[in-house]
């Protein structure tokens, strides 16, 4: 089983080796990058690709590595105990299966994503090496140990909020994503907007990356940005003539899709989207 | 010949373990590079290395290791033939270049010593996995300093197909391999964090449910209450411009690492000594300041104090109105310090110079004074006393 890209999401061919690596080798892979570059799609891509089930696992900043495995609904089996429900005596109507669990269950061997770890507690990571590394939990409370029917295909996306221990970075295989050349981005574009005039995406392009150029950003347009902005300006039939004069005279049209804070706004109109028209600054 | 890539990857400062080492021979073995140099290199990238900052590292080591390995080696066990030789040269050389090579004695005692010396090589490297040395001085091989040298590797790729992926350098911007990781830097900021009962989760509130459990006489009523939460609140004031560019990247890498930890962070730029005006996008330094008194009266005493700055100037820049370098100060630069100072009880000044040579320089003196020996090094260990003063 290969992943070769799909017909809406052009890998590279790092990516494509990366993918294929922990696919045959039965490791995670670990995928950095900036903000909207794909991270998150490539998941869905992945699985869309090889006909497999996606478990999508989103991390939040209070997310413990066991709500993966399974939870102990304590509180429930109290309530049942003082209402005097015959559920009470079974202790397995009270574990509540967690996503990595889910994932084991699936006979044909899903592609689990583990969405923004970094998000997690520093520990997150730790807490599931060795379950990651053998594919199998021990349930304690039921004395039962669960094993994955088939190995998933594990993903893992991180932001760099925070640093990965080394143990777990050394069982993942690694991929960056970088920021697309201005060559994969007419690809990419042609993907999702087949239909749009080479000259308008031409221009709409030299905005965006001029934009991206403009130092002091707090939130840098990123591909998922630019498609959005590209599908409002075909929606509003903006020509690449306007994107080209509101670019000389300031402000790209519908910026709102590009630039979401209102302090980014102020520093691209003070100086401009075109590498040439800036003035002088520092570092 | 893996191996060996291997420890130049370890002498190379990138932390490749065995481990992953062993990872990448068990791809190797699946065929999972399909028999190609750049799938080679793509494969061991992503086995070996495990963070964008050590890319570029690693590029310039694949680079250096395998050099002319996409070349047929086998041509080099047998003789090799002259007129080979020569087409390459020709193909290599430009007319500058081939007028140099009078200089080694002419076409033919060229040809002869790159004859000898290829040889050579492939039998010391049994077939070796690189060709003639790289970065020497060496009349032969890429990068060399020598202007008389024959550009053999990296010739060959430029003609076969632009330039190889590894020889693009394109994460070079992300390396940052400097003593002060962002790591170090969370791990001394973490100090910062105190607790208090503001917003966060639920946490079960195990007194509260047992009163409110025997109110209701026995049936269980949970009560909940919030999680502490980390309510730091951090007011960075960053020296940028003139002495302090040599330190920028540092300071740059101690404030990414606060931004992750602190929920409250705010930060500020002056220029060596904070006066009665602050900024907060360099690039609009001359048009778009803010009154300090603003920034005082902005931030509650709550806030911690940051100063990061290297406090060499003249000593009159701090003292003397009409001290500062870039305007007209009507009130010395001590003068809002002290403001600073009193406004923010909790507060420290974090310098890049080192600290023997404090000393030496007046105006440190003066501003260590200042902040009452709250000054403290840009280094693990000054990180560490500075957030224990902090906190």
């Amino acid at each position: 089983m290969r992943f070769e890209g799909t017909d809406t999401y052009i890998a590279t061919d790092d990516l494509m080796v990366a993918v294929n690596a922990a696919l045959a080798l039965e490791r995670p892979l670990l995928v950095k990058g900036e903000p909207g570059t794909g991270k998150t799609v490539l998941a869905e891509e992945v699985a869309g690709a090889l006909g497999k089930r996606l478990v999508t696992w989103h991390v939040k900043s209070t997310t413990k590595a066991q709500q993966g495995l399974y939870e102990y609904d304590a509180v429930a089996r109290l309530r049942d105990g003082q209402l005097g429900d015959a559920r009470v005596n079974d202790i397995r109507n009270y574990i509540v299966k967690g996503k990595l669990w889910e994932t084991f269950e699936d006979p044909h061997g899903a592609v689990l994503l583990i969405d923004e770890i970094d998000k997690a507690d520093i520990e997150f990571p730790n807490d599931l090496l060795l379950e990651l590394d053998r594919m199998e939990f021990f349930v304690y409370e039921t004395k039962e140990t669960v094993r994955a029917l088939r190995r998933p295909l594990v993903l893992i996306t991180s932001n760099n909020e925070k640093e990965l221990p080394d143990a777990f970075l050394r069982r993942c295989f690694f991929h960056y994503i970088r920021f697309p050349d201005p060559e994969t981005m007419r690809r990419i574009v042609a993907v999702h907007h087949p239909r749009l005039r080479e000259r308008l995406v031409e221009s709409a392009l030299r905005v965006f990356y001029g934009l991206r150029d403009v130092p002091g950003l707090k939130k840098r347009p990123s591909t998922s940005e630019l498609l959005d902005w590209l599908k409002v300006l075909e929606a509003e039939g903006v020509t690449d003539e306007d994107v080209e004069r509101a670019a000389t005279s300031g402000m790209p049209p519908l910026f709102g899709a590009l630039l979401k804070s209102e302090e980014d706004v102020q520093a691209v109109r003070h100086v401009g989207t075109r590498p040439g028209q800036r003035r002088g600054h520092g570092r | 010949m893996l191996v060996d890539f291997f420890f130049e990857l370890r002498r190379a400062r990138v932390p490749a373990t065995l481990r992953e080492y062993l990872t990448l021979l068990e791809a190797l073995d699946a065929d999972l590079h399909g028999w190609s140099l750049e799938g080679l290199y793509h494969l061991s990238r992503a086995a070996l290395v495990k963070d964008e900052r050590f890319f570029d590292r690693f590029d310039q080591v694949f680079a250096h290791h395998f050099k002319g390995a996409e070349m047929d080696l086998d041509a080099f066990e047998v003789d090799v033939p002259e007129e080979w030789l020569r087409k390459m040269a020709e193909r290599f050389l430009t007319e500058e270049e081939k007028a140099l090579i009078e200089s080694l004695g002419g076409w033919e005692k060229l040809m002869e010593t790159l004859r000898e010396r290829l040889r050579e090589q492939s039998e010391r490297h049994q077939g070796g996995s690189r060709w003639i040395g790289t970065a020497g001085t060496s009349p032969f091989g890429a990068f060399g300093f020598n202007p008389e040298g024959v550009r053999i590797g990296q010739g060959m790729s430029r003609h076969r197909r632009a330039v190889k992926v590894w020889e693009r350098r394109e994460y070079r911007d992300l390396d940052d391999g400097v003593e002060l990781g962002t790591r170090k830097m969370n791990v001394a900021l973490r100090r910062l964090r105190s607790f208090t009962r503001e917003g966060g989760d639920l946490l079960l509130d195990v007194d509260g449910t047992v009163r409110a459990t025997a109110d209701n006489a026995g049936w269980l009523d949970l009560r909940w209450e919030r999680e502490r939460h980390n309510r730091v609140k951090v007011l960075l004031l960053l020296d940028v411009g003139g002495s302090m560019d040599d330190h920028v990247r540092d300071v740059e890498r101690l404030f990414s690492a606060c931004r992750a930890e602190f929920k409250h962070l705010e930060h500020w730029y002056f220029h060596n000594c904070p006066y009665e005006f602050l900024w907060k996008h360099n690039s609009l330094r001359f048009s778009e300041r803010t009154s300090t008194w603003d920034v005082l009266h902005r931030y509650g005493r709550d806030y911690r104090l940051i100063f990061v700055g290297d406090a060499s100037m003249s000593p009159y820049e701090i003292v003397m109105p009409g001290g500062a370098v870039e305007h007209w100060n009507e009130e010395p630069g001590i003068v809002w310090m002290r403001r600073l100072l009193d406004a923010y009880p909790s507060a420290v000044w974090l310098n890049p110079v080192r600290r023997r040579a404090w000393d030496y320089v007046e105006s440190i003196g003066i501003l260590r004074d200042v902040v009452e020996e709250r000054m403290f090094p840009l280094t693990l260990t000054g990180l560490d006393e500075a957030m224990r003063s902090l906190s």
